[in-house]
């Protein structure tokens, strides 16, 4: 994979991850944000999110499965995007929705179960966010960030669960993601095991950023 | 009914009866009887309406009833924003998926505790108001929390409970929608437990704002809003609307309703709009009017407590929610 390829490839993924900004523009240009556009923004942003999260998730599995082993170079990149999309998230919830009704807020985050959930995820999601940069992981040593990061399985688990928890009645879609998430939590066990049988006790670990 | 003449029957009307038509069964039709009498005998029969209530203009009266003073929702929205899982659970599903539902003929059966059961085609539901159809604006409040204003049309569901004069016994009145997974593909999961059923309490039934409609915007209920005929209750939340109903029947005891039976907790079978009892997993007291940006205030009884509240003095809402 040339430094070329990479550069080209990584252009093809900022635009397919602005794909949904590009479409709720697309629709707002047109008149066409449904009757209720708060609602499809709201839903439009949560669902990239989600998305997002599990495409970071399934970077590792699927370069230790196939040996693409550049994929881990698109890793942040997506994952700062997740990010992006549950602060539009937020944001549409906070300034569009209930348009800074703090009252609301406090209500919100104290009676709602499923909103605590997303917004318990949207805060787990800031550290994340924060220590993204190259410093700061040699500031942090790959150790300590490594774990830090592993709240990456919590915030998708959480995703899901606020997910289907807003669900009325077909809870086919939460369903679909938390069933993906389910693998790609199963794949990791299955490397995990698979690396205890192939790696001899006395190896030394592998440098933190190349695993995870 | 009165034959209509070619030039009377609007365009949309001829594709959609020729839609319908099987062409399997038509071209076989064709090979046994020959072209010559397919002509003289379907022909006809495609371009005269069955039923005066398939996307046509409708006459009607203003009935004094109507909520004044809001405006109406776009009727765009009204027919691509709904909440019909029979047709799928997006909310631009039932605009899709809806547009070769079958609404003609169609039958509705008044039965259960009443001397007159009877069956009835729409035209023949239409026929038991003597006053005719009338439109009634109402608001429209979703368990959702967002709202529109729709210019109803139909009759005053006291009428057709007259006309099949139930018995004592009869406490509350069950309606049910057409169970049809073939025309009704979000029957083919089992994301409720179909087919949809809803209920009122007899003297709900009776109150002069509860209307089966038939219509909206001056013509025929489109499909996704429930056509050929449905309920409109409009101090309740929108669910209680049961649409494209097939069964009324007078019961001694409350009857089972679909959204209480999925999760009883936040699905009550009285679900009258009201803001101070929320919905356990978000709050009731405001709603979006759709094509509005701020949230309004929600409406005890969305607004009509002059006529309803009355029906629950002295019961605890919070209880009988």
């Amino acid at each position: 994979m040339t430094q070329r390829t990479i550069v080209a490839l990584k252009v093809i993924v900022w635009f397919a991850c602005l794909g949904p900004v590009f479409y709720l523009v697309f629709k707002f240009l047109t008149h066409d944000l449904s009757a209720n556009p708060i609602e499809l923004i709201t839903d439009t942003t949560g669902t990239t999110t989600l998305i997002l999260l599990l495409v970071t998730l399934a970077i590792t599995p699927v370069r230790k499965f196939t040996g693409l082993n550049w994929l881990i170079r698109f890793r942040r990149l997506i994952g700062l995007f997740a990010f992006f999309y549950i602060v539009l998230h937020f944001s549409t919830y906070l300034g569009l929705d209930i348009q800074f009704d703090w009252h609301q807020v406090s209500i919100d985050l104290t009676k709602r179960p499923f909103i605590i959930v997303g917004f318990v995820a949207f805060l787990m999601m800031i550290p994340l966010a924060a220590t993204s940069t190259a410093w700061a992981i040699r500031k942090m040593g790959g150790k300590k960030w490594n774990l830090l990061h592993k709240l990456i399985y919590v915030i998708a688990a959480l995703g899901v669960i606020h997910f289907w928890w807003k669900v009325k009645a077909d809870h086919s879609q939460p369903a679909m993601y938390g069933s993906i998430l389910a693998l790609l939590l199963l794949a990791r066990v299955g490397l995990w095991v698979r690396s205890k049988m192939k790696r001899p006790p006395s190896r030394k670990p592998e440098p933190a950023l190349v695993g995870d | 009914m009165a034959i209509k003449k070619l030039s009377d029957i609007p365009y949309s009307e001829i594709t959609k009866k020729a839609e319908y038509l099987d062409r399997r069964a038509f071209l076989a039709a064709a090979g046994i009887a020959g072209a010559g009498l397919v002509a003289s005998n379907f022909l006809p029969e495609m371009l005269s309406p069955k039923s005066a209530f398939a996307n046509t203009k409708l006459n009607f009266t203003k009935s004094d009833l109507s909520t004044h003073g809001e405006d109406l929702t776009p009727e765009k929205d009204v027919t691509t924003y709904n909440n019909f899982y029979e047709f799928g659970t997006d909310k631009d599903d039932p605009y899709k998926n809806a547009t070769k539902f079958r609404t003609s003929p169609w039958t509705v059966s008044i039965e259960g505790l009443c001397d007159k059961p009877q069956k009835l085609g729409v035209d023949g539901i239409v026929k038991l108001d003597s006053n005719g159809l009338e439109e009634r604006v109402y608001r429209m409040r979703c368990v959702e929390g967002w709202s529109m204003v729709i210019p109803w049309i139909g009759i005053p569901l006291s009428a057709v409970i007259k006309a099949a004069q139930p018995q004592s016994k009869a406490k509350y009145v069950a309606f049910q929608t057409i169970y049809d997974p073939k025309q009704m593909e979000g029957q083919q999961r089992q994301i409720l437990d179909w087919p949809y059923v809803e209920g009122l309490r007899m003297d709900e039934a009776m109150n002069p704002l509860s209307i089966l409609a038939v219509g909206m915007y001056g013509e025929s209920l489109p499909n996704q809003d429930g056509a050929p005929i449905r309920l409109v209750v409009p101090w309740k939340y929108g669910f209680k609307g049961i649409k494209s109903i097939v069964k009324i029947k007078f019961v001694e005891k409350e009857p089972p309703t679909t959204w209480n039976r999925m999760a009883p907790e936040e699905y009550g079978f009285y679900s009258n709009v009201n803001p101070n009892v929320d919905h356990p997993r978000w709050s009731q007291a405001t709603e979006r009017r759709i094509g509005e940006f701020r949230r309004r205030k929600t409406l005890m009884f969305n607004g009509y407590g002059d006529f309803v509240a009355s029906m629950y003095s002295g019961m605890d809402l919070k209880k009988y929610y």
